[in-house]
């Protein structure tokens, strides 16, 4: 049985404290979360994408990394992961390694390095089959440059890129679904989660992922309090309303079939996850209410099609 | 004595990389050099090499993929031309500033645009400034031989930078030529194996690699990328010297034909000083003081001892496979005219721009350049420095 006290008291932190990331960052505690799923023993190689987290915690002569890590560009952490990866294979296979211990290899990109630069990257190393994990952690903008709309912002959101004017309120397009894509490369292991109740979701999922032989992918929702405008001590609660609402639903894609692994007793209105949050703001003044119910009606068709996604799997047995 | 074979130039250097061995091998397709990881994913698909190949979805993903798998502690190869290698462009920079010994056969193409398939140097020519080493080669031979000595020269202690061996797109990528290889024993023997001193996978020592390098450090880490480049001259020449005894072929800086008592002489790159040299033979049998300096290292650049070869001279056509598009001459030509200039050696020199997308070089371009050569000693003058030749009017 999970029990996150355990997990803290018996795995401690690989990524360490001390790092630069901003006060209520949803990014750090999943990082710390996906890492402490590896078991004590195993060596790992992260691959870090340029971004937040990237120059937040490895700015020369100073690392947080306590696993080896490597960081090149934006767009290539899959590509420079399965690198190190075939790499890995080869030294392995003649003799150039230990034979014993095993060496895991971890990604992590924000939504600009997965969602956008880095989806080529990213699709062919999964094409590939890498015995790898990329984590991305989404929060749903380029917020390491400042806030710029990302393919992963979420429609009528105010960015710098797509601010909320007097002519065009926001961002017009609708969020890519990641995951989605990802599940369509029939990769043995696909999850989607967040850091919420005691972090078992993002815990579980992450120990699947890594310990699932082949290219497995986990999108993480990770707000960002400066692009999100939301308190910094939020940040947990806005977890929780983005799974309560059917924002960010919990579901994973276990060679090709779909388990939703939360299912809210009570749907929340999208107006809970939209109105503590500054770039949503405009959306509540008056005359804009369709914005609002535009917003409702795809969070309930996308849910609506998982639901139907997940009755297919069960049918398939 | 060497095994007698004849072979393509991309064939010679699939064969050099087969004989090396390399842990991981990542590649992209790209015309002229598709053959090389062709070539060699059959080697890996018939078990002949232990080495891992990634058949990226891109150049970028190509280099990006060499530089995990040599941070890892691998020996990583790749090959490409033209827009390959700048599609590799931000990762060529990287690779060099992470000081990571990879090498790549370049196999020289234009880079669009217009696209065009054929041989010339803009894609190399472009890199110049990205920290690798530069080898050129004549011929399927000194791809070969180049690619042979590359490792030992890359992953030297006072050099750890990556290296690329050019040769020349279709020209000699595509012609079948006698070659001279070596025996595989010889080269594992020559190449030896690769011992990094830090790596991702040594599971004794945790690395962290590419950090962000703001304003007290980046300087520094660049003079010691400079300074690793400098001290790859000697290691260049150390082991052509090894390389010398093996085969019983020398391998300068460059090559010096018929140069000591020329009066006129080219200085080119890859496959045109081979039309350049019988030139030279036919212009001597005519009693003209021709000579050819064909560069080899061209990164490093061998400045001082380009001013001393070229000193003595009364005119030098410095031939560039690439227009610089700046007005003021080819790459080669500003190098070659600036190491003169420092090193005090006041020479009449010209740019030529020549053999652009593919263009035929003929012994008729080359005596053109000469007899250019021959109106600037007489006269005294140059009505104009930058130069084409083989241009329609």
């Amino acid at each position: 049985m999970y029990n996150v006290k355990e997990v803290v008291a018996n795995k401690p932190s690989r990524l360490t404290s001390g790092h630069r990331m901003c006060a209520g960052c949803g990014a750090p505690p999943v990082a710390r979360m996906v890492l402490r799923a590896l078991k004590p023993e195993d060596h790992a190689v992260i691959s870090n994408a340029t971004g937040c987290m990237e120059v937040s915690t490895f700015m020369y002569p100073y690392t947080a990394w306590t696993d080896s890590y490597i960081h090149t560009a934006f767009e290539n952490a899959a590509a420079t992961l399965s690198g190190a990866e075939a790499a890995y294979r080869s030294m392995k296979k003649q003799g150039k390694l230990p034979t014993e211990g095993d060496t895991k290899f971890i990604a992590f990109g924000g939504d600009g390095g997965t969602y956008d630069i880095g989806i080529q990257s990213l699709s062919g190393a999964m094409e590939r089959g890498h015995d790898m994990v990329y984590v991305c952690y989404d929060n749903g903008a380029y917020m390491n440059t400042g806030i710029q709309r990302s393919s992963a912002t979420p429609r009528f959101a105010d960015t710098t890129t797509s601010p909320a004017g007097k002519v065009i309120p926001g961002k017009m397009q609708s969020r890519k679904d990641l995951t989605e894509v990802m599940a369509s490369h029939h990769l043995p292991y696909v999850a989607q989660t967040i850091a919420f109740a005691n972090f078992k979701d993002l815990y579980e999922k992450s120990e699947k992922a890594i310990y699932t032989e082949g290219a497995c992918f986990l999108n993480v929702l990770a707000p960002c309090p400066r692009g999100w405008g939301y308190p910094t001590d939020m940040l947990m609660q806005i977890n929780k309303l983005a799974v309560d609402t059917c924002y960010w639903p919990l579901y994973e894609v276990i060679n090709g079939k779909y388990i939703i692994n939360y299912k809210p007793a009570k749907k929340l209105p999208i107006e809970e996850f939209l109105r503590p949050q500054k770039r949503f703001k405009h959306m509540f003044q008056e005359g804009n209410e369709w914005m609002i119910e535009e917003f409702q009606k795809e969070v309930d068709k996308r849910w609506e099609e998982l639901l139907a996604l997940e009755e297919m799997s069960k049918e398939e047995k | 004595m060497g095994i007698r074979e004849r072979l393509s130039g991309n064939e010679a250097a699939a064969i050099a990389m087969k004989q090396i061995n390399p842990d991981v091998v990542a590649a992209f397709p790209i015309t002229p050099s598709t053959e090389i990881p062709q070539y060699f994913s059959t080697f890996v698909s018939n078990g002949s090499v232990d080495t891992e190949f990634v058949a990226v979805e891109s150049e970028h993903s190509a280099m990006s993929a060499c530089v995990g798998a040599e941070s890892a502690g691998a020996r990583a190869m790749t090959a490409t031309s033209a827009n390959g290698l700048s599609y590799m462009w931000e990762m060529i920079y990287i690779a060099s500033s992470l000081r990571l010994p990879i090498v790549m056969s370049l196999v020289n193409r234009a880079v669009s645009g217009p696209l065009n398939i054929h041989c010339d140097h803009s894609d190399a020519m472009g890199a110049r400034d990205s920290g690798w080493i530069m080898l050129f080669s004549e011929n399927n031979q000194e791809a070969y031989d180049n690619l042979i000595m590359a490792h030992r020269i890359a992953e030297h202690k006072d050099v750890l930078l990556p290296l690329m061996v050019c040769q020349d797109g279709f020209i000699t990528s595509h012609s079948i030529e006698n070659i001279e290889l070596i025996e595989d024993d010889k080269v594992k023997e020559f190449v030896g194996t690769y011992h990094p001193e830090h790596y991702l996978l040594n599971e004794k020592e945790q690395m962290a690699v590419g950090p962000l390098d703001v304003q007290p450090f980046l300087f520094e880490h660049k003079y010691q990328q400079a300074e690793a480049m400098r001290n790859a001259k000697k290691v260049i020449a150390d082991v052509a010297k090894d390389f010398e005894k093996m085969t019983g072929r020398k391998y300068s800086f460059f090559e010096e034909y018929m140069l000591d008592d020329a009066e006129i002489a080219i200085v080119c790159m890859n496959s045109t000083a081979g039309t350049a040299k019988t030139v030279v033979d036919e212009l001597r049998t005519n009693g003209v003081k021709a000579g050819l300096l064909k560069v080899r290292m061209f990164r490093p650049f061998p400045a001082e001892e380009i001013a001393e070869a070229l000193g003595h001279l009364k005119a030098v056509a410095v031939m560039d496979r690439s227009d610089s598009l700046n007005g003021a001459g080819g790459a080669l030509f500003e190098d070659v005219v600036s190491s003169m200039y420092v090193g005090q050696k006041q020479v009449p020199t010209v740019s030529y721009v020549y053999g652009i997308g593919g263009r035929d070089t003929t012994s008729k371009d080359i005596y053109e350049v000469y007899s250019y050569l021959q109106d600037v000693v007489k006269t005294g003058k140059i009505d104009n420095p930058y130069r084409y030749v083989g241009l329609r009017k």
